[in-house]
């Protein structure tokens, strides 16, 4: 039912190595390294401060952030840097001809169950990237990188978890 | 010596790089096949191990960059930005973001990359994560207890296992080359058309070799404070390098005159440091001598940066270290601060010989007690305001 992508991607290894030098980058110059849910977070942030700015003030969530980013939450780092993974993610899908609106996923299964569990999934991921302070690339990637006990730990949960239920969910997959 | 923010580089430009450095990162996990959701949920099926390749790979790269520039002195590793950990809120969060992964077929970073590719699972993935942060938010005070519980600060996972950071590297090296190996042997049974089938296995054989290698040779890898701090400290460098002493006359004298071209850089123990400090003397340990927060105070050169220890032994090491660092203009107390209490501070100086004995003892007479007075003042003063290093913020 649903299709695969059968275009060459670069060896992974030497992908691994490239993305390290980026990171390792991010880190020689800026002392920090990368993330993406954050940005998110700082979109929320934005979102809830323009709509409901009372609300959001006087949340314990919200209120140290929109203090911290002088009332300009879009105007963060990781935000910037998102922007700039849609633009390198961009261009390279257009060098290696991959662009195309579609969907993937298992065999088995409709493009309306996906959507519904990528909607499931991306909620589940963004209420741990709170508690674990980042996600895959800003807590585990990044953390492991300078060797923090905090990249380890969120890396090893994430995957530990991911194939113990991976089992339960195989049909949307194979 | 890096990181360059936000020293040189300001908070502005940062940003700019930042759309930089995200142009990379977006176009190598676009590369890597991180845009497709099916290649990245083969890793908890066994039919395609990509996202561990490149997760692994990336990571060691970027974690053995860090100790080489670290060892070589281009990077301040004390500066970076260290997650900071909250054991149990990282295992829960974790665990919740694994089942989040499987349902979702993506992680935040490659959702986006996957969406600007044109991947509609990736829009409602996204759409999902921006409303879990916000079920998170509002619901946050239920479990703001819990979400600060467990703080075990920036804590290094080598320090926590007692082991050497060269030590670690090598074990995860090690670790990684033999996952590789395992999930190719998996990968090429569960899947007659493995990505791993079309890998050049000789060269692949070479590279570990290699890394390995590296691996091996950071574990001998003593970081610089130490390899520095040892070599200054031998018994053959300190009998060929001289070292510039300056009396505890001098310094009293400069001391009471009130020169600006004086910085007394204390190298005793923060409690030592408590109970007696020279008038506007810093207090840095040897240790603390390389962190970049003292660059601009000591590069100085038309300033004497004076070491005080207690003895003369401590401060000609961190004298060598402060030059072998590059900074001029140095000198050692000498006689260190007990020979200064002694001559000066204790009004009882004794008799001084040569020419000017007279003189010396008229002097020492009036600065013991100037000098004591500067030193209860500063003493009293509100509590100095800490020189903290500019830490570079982070976090996702």
């Amino acid at each position: 039912m649903m299709q695969t992508t059968e275009t060459k991607y670069m060896n992974p290894y030497l992908a691994g190595f490239l993305l390290g030098i980026v990171l390792l980058l991010s880190i020689f110059i800026t002392g920090r390294g990368l993330g993406a849910s954050g940005a998110i977070k700082d979109g929320i942030v934005a979102i809830v401060g323009t709509v409901a700015p009372e609300h959001a003030a006087a949340s314990p969530y919200y209120g140290p952030y929109i203090e911290q980013s002088h009332g300009h939450p879009l105007k963060s780092w990781l935000v910037f840097e998102l922007i700039g993974v849609v633009i390198g993610a961009f261009v390279s899908g257009l060098v290696s001809d991959r662009l195309a609106f579609r969907s993937e996923g298992g065999p088995r299964i409709q493009n309306r169950t996906r959507w519904m569990f990528a909607i499931i999934g991306g909620a589940l991921f963004g209420i741990g990237a709170q508690f674990a302070r980042g996600c895959t690339s800003g807590a585990a990637l990044s953390g492991m990188a300078v060797l923090s006990s905090a990249g380890f730990v969120t890396m090893m949960a994430i995957f530990g978890t991911g194939y113990l239920v991976a089992y339960f969910f195989r049909k949307l997959w194979i | 010596m890096g990181p360059f923010v936000p020293d040189i580089i300001s908070s502005e430009m940062n940003l700019v790089v930042a759309l930089l450095i995200g142009i990379g990162f977006g176009f190598m996990l676009e590369q890597a096949g991180f845009s497709s959701s099916r290649r990245l949920a083969g890793l908890f099926y066994g039919y395609d191990f990509t996202v561990l390749r490149v997760f692994f790979s990336a990571a060691i790269t970027a974690m053995i960059g860090i100790m080489v520039l670290g060892y070589a002195g281009l990077l301040d590793t004390e500066a970076i930005y260290i997650n900071p950990l909250w054991l149990w809120p990282a295992v829960v969060g974790g665990a919740i973001m694994g089942v989040g992964f499987i349902l979702g077929g993506y992680c935040p970073g490659t959702s986006i990359c996957a969406a600007a590719i044109g991947k509609i699972d990736a829009l409602f993935f996204i759409v999902g994560i921006f409303g879990g942060v916000f079920v998170f938010a509002e619901m946050f005070p239920s479990f703001e207890t819990f979400h600060f519980s467990s703080s075990f600060g920036p804590q290094r996972v080598y320090d926590a296992l007692s082991m050497s950071p060269g030590v670690f590297s090598f074990v995860l090296i090690a670790f990684a080359l033999i996952a590789f190996a395992v999930t190719e042997m998996i990968e090429k049974r569960v899947n007659p058309n493995a990505p791993s089938r079309a890998f050049h296995s000789r060269r692949h054989m070479i590279a570990a070799g290699v890394v390995l290698l590296v691996g091996a040779m950071l574990i001998s890898l003593p970081d610089r404070k130490s390899r520095i701090i040892a070599a200054v400290s031998t018994t053959d460098y300190v009998n060929v390098h001289e070292v510039k002493f300056m009396s505890a006359d001098e310094l009293a004298f400069r001391i009471v005159d009130g020169e600006a071209n004086v910085q007394v850089v204390d190298v005793r123990s923060a409690e030592e440091f408590k109970l007696l400090a020279l008038p506007r003397s810093i207090n840095v340990d040897v240790r603390g001598l390389f962190a970049k927060e003292w660059n601009r105070a000591f590069a100085r050169r038309h300033v004497t940066k004076v070491v005080v220890a207690d003895a003369n032994a401590e401060a000609v090491t961190a004298y060598h270290v402060l030059e072998k660092l590059g900074y001029e203009n140095i000198a050692v107390l000498d006689g260190g601060l007990e020979r200064f209490k002694r001559e000066i501070l204790s009004g009882d100086s004794g008799t001084p010989d040569g020419l000017h004995a007279q003189d010396v003892a008229e002097f020492r007479a009036s600065a013991g007690p100037e000098i004591t007075r500067l030193i209860e003042a500063e003493r009293n003063k509100p509590a100095p305001v800490e020189k903290k290093a500019k830490k570079v913020a982070g976090g996702c």
